[in-house]
């Protein structure tokens, strides 16, 4: 009992260690799959077909590799980069906080939360983000009393049009996915931490949170990476991101569809990265949950290697 | 063996909505006492136990513990409820001991025990480690201590959870049927460390369905049921000669 229990030796299942009675393998004709063949060969003479389109459409392939790192797309692709994840941020703080306060039992509160919730999340991105670009129009000053005052038009730069646009809509659905999060939580670890002493907001932050985590991540990764694809959206606004800069040299070169594919080859790899980040993401929320983590690919690729090394012994 | 008065409970009602849970509970915990409370599912054995550290609010009647009222503070003859920082702070010298264990599943065993002294009392990581480690070897899962509860067996997590309770200095401790949930063979480890601890002189209340332990470690005993108590004394005098017939109806069935 010393030794950790999944290290303890398993007993066989079949009790005797003696070696299984020798049997005669059956020799039978296998089934043939011709539906299988069939649509594998329909599938590829499809895809085929659609490669080949675009190889002979009007496209010069050249140009998409020789813009791809123009000095123009990188700039883009880092304020695509840079504007996602400041919304995403600011999504999540607006998130927990509407969350908790839609949980408080002061009922104001609730009731502003579920209006926030209720106008951001059912009005367009795109109409919301109009409406912060042309916040002018109704207010040309910005006038917080004595502590701030400036003209609307200085303090609605691009960015901050998109930042708010994007991060208090974010705020929204966030605040649904926090909400369900801290929900999932078992109500026996809140009464143990009271029971313990813990105020409130302890609780919430050392025990809740952390378990809502595990529910929380998820379906956040899936907001950001949508996230990267939505900051398309506020190309409408001036905000120079990677849309925006491939279709600037697009409408200027004539290459338009080059440009898109650009921006499409970036869009790609933004969010391939990005999953692999959320996977890892999850793994580390996972802990305690499972009683021991799945291995990561690189873990599974080194135990493969390993596992062929000793092969013959395994299966002496 | 028996010293001052830790829990006193005069005439306590507790309802939920139309449900009448206690119906005027009267009783005294002295220090130092194990204080076994049995009776049937829904006799109001449980609830009472969590009013006692204000899990639940009661609704009549007047409950103490080393005489401080539990949740209000009286001013005159009026009674103000307190705030929850301050209820917080009565907690602080009362362990509870669940049914479903409720160890903290994202925490070690060992950060489990030291987190409430850590977080609540302003500890140092160092000390609380010293005393976490103390208590999980006293419990007998010196050897568990960076396992996850995922990766105990129940009355292993049941033995951190009195750890992780104990590791708060309390002056009393609630156990809220603490082997219930437990596979039979796994009581017995859990029993041994209550048997411990009462030695070791803790105050302890004890909501069970082991007669046995009643009968062995206990110093007193209440019979409840439908929100009332029925019958109370002696473990062994209740339970070797009980007098009233509801209390002989359950016990015919649980002995």
């Amino acid at each position: 009992m010393t030794d950790k229990l999944s290290k303890d030796p398993a007993p066989t299942p079949s009790g005797s260690g003696s070696p299984a009675t020798p049997y005669e393998a059956i020799k039978a004709v296998p089934v043939r799959h011709y539906g299988r063949w069939i649509s594998a060969v329909v599938v590829v003479v499809l895809l085929g077909w659609l490669v080949y389109a675009f190889s002979q459409g009007n496209i010069i392939w050249d140009t998409v590799w020789d813009k791809l790192f123009d000095s123009s797309i990188i700039d883009g692709l880092w304020n695509t980069i840079i504007i996602s994840v400041a919304s995403m941020a600011l999504g999540l703080v607006l998130g927990i906080v509407f969350a908790v306060m839609r949980l408080s039992k002061n009922p104001v509160t609730g009731a502003v939360a579920w209006l926030y919730i209720w106008f951001f999340r059912g009005t367009p991105v795109y109409v919301q983000l109009l409406v912060w670009f042309n916040l002018s129009l109704i207010f040309e000053y910005i006038n917080l009393g004595p502590i701030y005052k400036n003209e609307t038009v200085d303090v609605m730069t691009p960015f901050m049009v998109a930042l708010l646009g994007l991060g208090l809509n974010e705020g929204a659905y966030m605040a649904e996915i926090v909400r369900a999060g801290i929900q999932s939580v078992d109500e026996g670890q809140t009464e143990a931490a009271h029971a313990l002493g813990m105020s409130q907001t302890k609780t919430m932050r050392r025990i809740v949170l952390p378990q809502a985590m595990r529910v929380i991540v998820p379906p956040t990764g899936n907001e950001f990476i949508n996230m990267l694809k939505t900051s398309s959206l506020v190309s409408a606004v001036q905000y120079t991101e990677l849309l925006r800069a491939s279709s600037n040299i697009g409408s200027t070169s004539s290459a338009v569809m080059e440009m898109l594919f650009v921006a499409s080859i970036w869009y790609l790899a933004l969010t391939s990265v990005f999953s692999v980040g959320q996977y890892y993401l999850e793994r580390r929320f996972a802990r305690g949950s499972l009683r021991s983590l799945p291995p990561t690919p690189w873990q599974r690729v080194k135990t493969n290697l390993t596992t062929f090394k000793r092969s013959p012994e395994a299966t002496r | 063996m028996t010293g001052q008065l830790m829990v006193k409970a005069e005439g306590v009602h507790k309802s939920y909505g139309p449900a009448h849970i206690l119906r005027g509970i009267d009783l005294e915990v002295r220090s130092g006492e194990v204080f076994c409370l049995v009776g049937p599912s829904g006799s109001g054995k449980s609830t009472f136990l969590r009013c006692i550290n204000h899990l639940e609010r009661i609704d009549g009647g007047r409950l103490s513990v080393d005489g401080e009222l539990v949740g209000y503070r009286q001013k005159g003859d009026k009674l103000y409820e307190l705030k929850d920082s301050e209820v917080a702070a009565q907690r602080r010298d009362i362990g509870m001991v669940f049914q479903r264990f409720n160890l903290f599943p994202h925490m070690t065993a060992l950060a489990n025990v030291m987190e409430a002294p850590v977080q609540v009392k302003g500890e140092s990581k160092a000390v609380a480690r010293e005393r976490a480690e103390r208590l999980l070897d006293r419990v007998g899962l010196g050897d568990k201590m960076g396992n996850y509860p995922s990766q105990l067996s129940g009355g292993q997590q049941q033995r951190v959870a009195i750890a992780r309770a104990l590791a708060m200095e309390p002056k009393l401790m609630l156990f809220d049927e603490p082997t219930s949930a437990l596979d039979p063979e796994l009581v017995g480890d859990v029993l041994d460390v209550m048997r411990d601890l009462a030695e070791s002189g803790m105050t302890m209340i004890v909501v069970t369905h082991e007669m046995g332990f009643a009968r062995e470690v206990g110093d007193s005993l209440v019979f409840m049921d439908g929100g009332v108590v029925v019958e109370s004394g002696h473990p062994r005098e209740v339970l070797g000669n009980p007098q009233h017939d509801r209390t002989k109806a359950f016990l015919s069935k649980v002995l």
